[in-house]
Formats: C-alpha cells, sequence, structure tokens
C-alpha cells in the first residue's frame, strides 16, 4: 500500500490524473496475474498479423 | 546564478508504409508534412542562421552539411511554434521552446499528436492495400538509428570542459531511467537478449561534432540560435525517445537541473568515469542494474549509486538556490525512481518505456513459450512505439490504466494547437496563426514578412525570452496586419 500512496501523491503534485494509478499497484498477486493474461489476449487482436516478415522488411535509414 | 533554462525536443520519427511497393521513407515523409500542413500555411524555413557543421569547443566552423533543396521545401511551422519537417529519411517534430520540463513534455507529447493527425491524413492519398506505419524510436534494429535529441540553453561563459567532465558521467548513469528498452543489440556490440535503452550500442566516441556516425555522449553541435556571445544550446543526443510521459518529464528537468549545478559550480567534484564509452553500452546491456563502473578515484561504482550522488549533490543545490515548485517535483519523482529501480526495476513500469515493455516481454515469452530471438518479440518491441492509438502498445497499456500520465487529453490538445507564452515561440506561434499569408519564412531566432514592399521584412528574436505572451500579446492584438505589426516594433527585437 505504500507504494500506492505514493504514486497517488506523486500524482497530485504534477496535478496529473489521478483515477488511473491504482489499477497496477493494488490487488493480489492473482489479480495481477489475470490482469496480464487480460492484457496479452487485447495486444493479440492488435499485433500486426506477420511478425517475421514486418520485422525482416522494417529498415529506417538516414537518421542522426 | 544559472540561466533561466530554455529547453526542447526534437525527434525524428521512423516511418514506413506496408504493402507498398517501392516505398521511398523521403516520399512517405514528405506526404506526412505536407498532409498536415495541408490548409495550414506552408511556411518555407530560412537557413540563414543555421549552422550544424559549428563546434561548440570553439574550434571553428567545418563544412556546413549541404541543405537538400527538395526536402527543405518540405517544412511548416505549426501554431504552437514547433516546426515539422522532413529531416532526410525521417518526419521530424522540432518542439517550441519551453522554460519548464512539464510544459517541455507536454509540447513533446503534442508532437505525437500532430503526427497521429499527419498519419491519418496521408493515409487517405495511399492504396487500398496500403498503411502507414510511424514509430516513436530510435531504430530498426538493424544497425540504423535516428535521433531524439534535447536542447538546453546555457551561458557561453561556461567552460566547455567542465560540461564534458561533471556531465557524461549523468548521461552514461541516466539511461537506467530514460530508456525505451530493445531487444537485441546491434552496431557490434555483444550480444544481449534485452537491454535499457535504444541508442547506447550507437555511441562510440566521448565528445565529437557527429551526429549520424560515430556519435558522442557530449555532442559538440554549436548553433545556439540566439545571442552567440551569450549563449550556448546543448544539443544532446544520447537520449532515446519515451511514450511515457513522466519519462520524458524526469529526463529534461534532471538534466537541466544538472546543467544548473554545473553552471554555479555546485559540481566541481563531479564523479568522472575512466571508459564511459565502454561503459554507455554496458550499463544499458544489464537491466538488473548490478553493472559497476570504474571512476576516477572512487572505485567501481552503478549507475544507481552514481545517480544517487548527482541527485545528493543537485538537491543541496537546490536547496541553498531555492527553485520554483515544478523542480521540486522533478527532485521528488527522480528520487521516487533510484528508490523503486533499486527495489525492483519492474515496480517502475508504470512510469518508464522500458521496464513497461520488459514486462509485456515477459508475460509473452512465459506464456507463449518463446525465446528471447523470436521475430515476435522484436514486433512487440518496435510496436510498443506505434503512435496508432489502436495499435500502438504504449497507448494501450495507458488505456488500460497502467501507466502513469502527467497530462490530460484537454491539455494535449491545447498544446498542439496554442504556443507557450513564456518563451518566444509565443511570438512565432501567434504570427503563423495571424498572418498565415504574410510569414513568408521563419526560423528559431527570426520570422520574415512580405507585406507588399519592395523587400521582405525580417524580424529577428535572438532572446529566446523575449517575444512572450506578456511583452507582445498587447501589440499583435492591436495589429490586423503583418504590415502594422512590423509598424508597431519600429523594427526592434521583439
Amino acid at each position: 500500500m505504500a507504494e500506492q500512496e505514493r504514486t497517488q501523491r506523486s500524482s497530485d503534485r504534477t496535478g496529473a490524473k489521478t483515477d488511473h494509478d491504482e489499477i497496477e499497484t493494488a490487488g493480489s498477486a492473482e489479480e495481477i496475474g489475470e490482469r496480464i493474461d487480460d492484457l496479452l489476449d487485447e495486444i493479440d487482436t492488435v499485433l500486426e498479423e506477420n511478425a517475421e516478415e514486418f520485422v525482416k522488411n522494417y529498415v529506417q535509414k538516414g537518421g542522426q | 546564478m544559472a540561466l533561466r533554462k530554455v529547453l526542447g525536443t526534437e525527434t525524428e520519427f521512423g516511418i514506413t508504409v506496408l504493402n507498398q511497393a517501392g516505398f521511398n521513407p523521403v516520399v512517405a515523409s514528405s506526404a506526412v508534412v505536407n498532409a498536415y500542413a495541408g490548409n495550414r500555411s506552408r511556411i518555407r524555413w530560412s537557413f540563414d542562421e543555421e549552422s550544424p557543421g559549428r563546434d561548440l569547443r570553439g574550434r571553428g566552423a567545418v563544412d556546413s552539411p549541404t541543405i537538400d533543396s527538395d526536402t527543405a521545401l518540405v517544412n511548416t511551422v505549426l501554431t504552437n511554434g514547433a516546426r515539422f519537417y522532413v529531416d532526410h529519411a525521417h518526419p521530424e517534430y522540432s518542439s517550441p521552446e519551453c522554460t519548464d520540463p512539464r510544459s517541455a513534455a507536454l509540447y513533446d507529447k503534442a508532437g505525437e499528436w500532430v503526427l497521429v493527425e499527419a498519419m491519418a491524413t496521408a493515409q487517405e492519398l495511399l492504396g487500398p492495400n496500403e498503411r502507414m506505419v510511424i514509430h516513436k524510436n530510435n531504430t530498426d534494429g538493424k544497425g540504423n538509428s535516428y535521433g531524439f535529441h534535447e536542447n538546453y540553453l546555457i551561458a557561453r561563459s561556461i567552460p566547455f570542459d567542465a560540461i564534458v567532465t561533471q556531465l557524461t558521467a549523468f548521461f552514461v548513469t541516466r539511461q537506467i531511467f530514460t530508456g525505451s528498452g530493445k531487444v537485441g543489440s546491434e552496431n557490434g556490440r555483444p550480444p544481449v537478449d534485452y537491454q535499457i535503452t535504444q541508442r547506447a550500442d550507437f555511441f562510440e566516441e566521448e565528445v565529437g561534432l557527429e551526429t549520424t556516425l560515430k556519435r558522442p555522449i557530449i555532442n559538440t553541435r554549436d548553433e545556439p540560435h540566439a545571442d552567440p556571445a551569450r549563449y550556448r544550446r546543448l544539443h544532446v543526443i544520447i537520449g532515446d525517445a519515451n511514450r511515457s510521459e513522466i519519462q520524458t518529464f524526469l529526463k529534461l528537468g534532471t538534466t537541466a537541473l544538472v546543467l544548473d549545478a554545473i553552471e554555479d559550480g555546485a559540481l566541481n567534484d563531479a564523479i568522472e568515469l575512466a571508459d564511459p564509452v565502454n561503459d554507455v553500452w554496458s550499463v544499458s546491456h544489464d537491466p538488473t542494474l548490478r553493472y559497476s563502473m570504474e571512476t576516477v578515484g572512487h572505485g567501481r561504482l552503478t549507475a544507481l549509486e552514481i545517480q544517487a550522488e548527482y541527485l545528493q549533490v543537485v538537491r543541496e543545490y537546490a536547496r541553498a538556490r531555492g527553485v520554483d515548485p515544478i523542480w521540486v517535483e522533478v527532485l521528488d519523482e527522480w528520487e521516487t525512481i533510484l528508490i523503486d529501480l533499486e527495489r525492483d526495476p519492474l515496480s517502475t513500469a508504470d512510469r518508464l518505456d522500458w521496464t513497461a515493455k520488459l514486462r509485456v516481454l515477459e508475460a509473452y515469452r512465459t506464456r507463449d513459450g518463446l525465446s528471447w530471438d523470436h521475430p515476435k518479440l522484436r514486433l512487440l518491441d518496435l510496436q510498443y512505439h506505434d503512435i496508432d492509438p489502436r495499435r500502438g502498445l504504449y497507448q494501450r497499456l495507458v488505456d488500460r490504466g497502467a501507466m502513469r500520465r502527467l497530462f490530460n487529453d484537454e491539455e494535449i490538445e491545447s498544446a498542439v494547437a496554442e504556443p507557450p507564452e513564456d518563451t518566444r515561440a509565443y511570438f512565432r506561434g501567434i504570427c503563423v496563426r495571424r498572418y498565415p499569408d504574410e510569414l513568408v519564412a521563419a526560423n528559431w531566432d527570426s520570422l520574415v514578412f512580405d507585406i507588399g514592399e519592395e523587400t521582405l521584412k525580417r524580424v529577428p528574436m535572438m532572446e529566446p525570452l523575449r517575444g512572450t505572451r506578456s511583452l507582445v500579446a498587447t501589440m499583435l492584438d492591436a495589429s490586423p496586419t503583418a504590415a502594422t505589426m512590423i509598424r508597431a516594433l519600429g523594427g526592434n527585437d521583439g
């Protein structure tokens, strides 16, 4: 809980929205595990289809 | 007393178009910038005061790179005072000048929103199966890196050697909270599964003028975009582009405070490293943060220990000098991040890109039994940085409440349109909005107007802290045209 309080305080100081802060810092290990599984499922739906081809073709020249 | 800091960021974005035969990054980048410029005014960039070949060490100018006239024309200046243009083969957003790290981080984030809108418009011109993808990252994973640069206005009077000796260890070790994370290594560095930063593998010199090869920890480009007798503008090329708002705030805020402390002589006893170039990638290659580096006279220290030393000195300096509350926030966030990184790096996954990304990658590895060289992990690494809010993994994490934010959407939306009020970016941005037809060219330190007379009228802005809302708003409000504004200025610096 100390972590949660600190996060909350920091957010108050910097004037950010605080409604998101509790989500990742509260809850049991099982709940956190479920949230991660849920997150991976969500990422699966947006991930580019052909990983190998996407990575292979991604070339960025001419940068500083 | 240290100068009031003027700071900003410059981001080169990665760009590709899927399913497009003959994809050309220069053409695609031009399409993005022109799409955004659209109905807004297309303002040429004036290169009068540009001198990327000038060296901060005072060794005289080397040959400046030639300006490619084709890409030099793909340029726009935004109503928020930023520059949005094509730099070689990348769209680049250079933020307006700001005076504090919160504002600078906000305008950096606003740049992402500019790119999202520009990409959506450019996408409409593509073929049915073609799709544009833009990343705010720094490497293609194949040895090609592109920059995220920070800039800080500092006093010309500080000896450059002092900057090099007092800042190098800070830059090498701040990576533990400035990194955006990367799968694997590049540029001939030893193999590694996952490392803290995108850029570390590309740094090969301690000090130098180069930005595209043999990149130096301290870049000496001497282009103050301001009165060169009074100012240097430290051009920092060693940072990663961050998606996390709090991370950009930390990176800019801690660096500005360290520069203040150097200017005021508080860091004269700063730790020096025996082999900083080797330490850059060695720190980055150890996500456990246990790597220790040889110092000059202090034995071996870890990045966390060196950062704690900088924090202590800078906190004492700030307390003695007295600083605005925003800088106390920087110090508090800095202290908290060091404590959390020491306790458990993954406990910072709500604030730092490299730990947020690592947590997702580890979860995938566990679920799917993937080895670190699996293409899917490389794809996840890339897609973390995708600016498309639907596809980018950073944004997915934010939307789930898994990452702390500094800004709400309304603030960012406002920063896309409105300039900061406390620098010359205010004058630039308001002129872009109010006199779009008469403003024909711009750069950081001047605007050029065509008011229908025989010669063009150039308004110099050599002082970054003038041209502010409090100094020019009344005059601008009373000037319906650029001609009346220039008469009101009477030829003086705004």
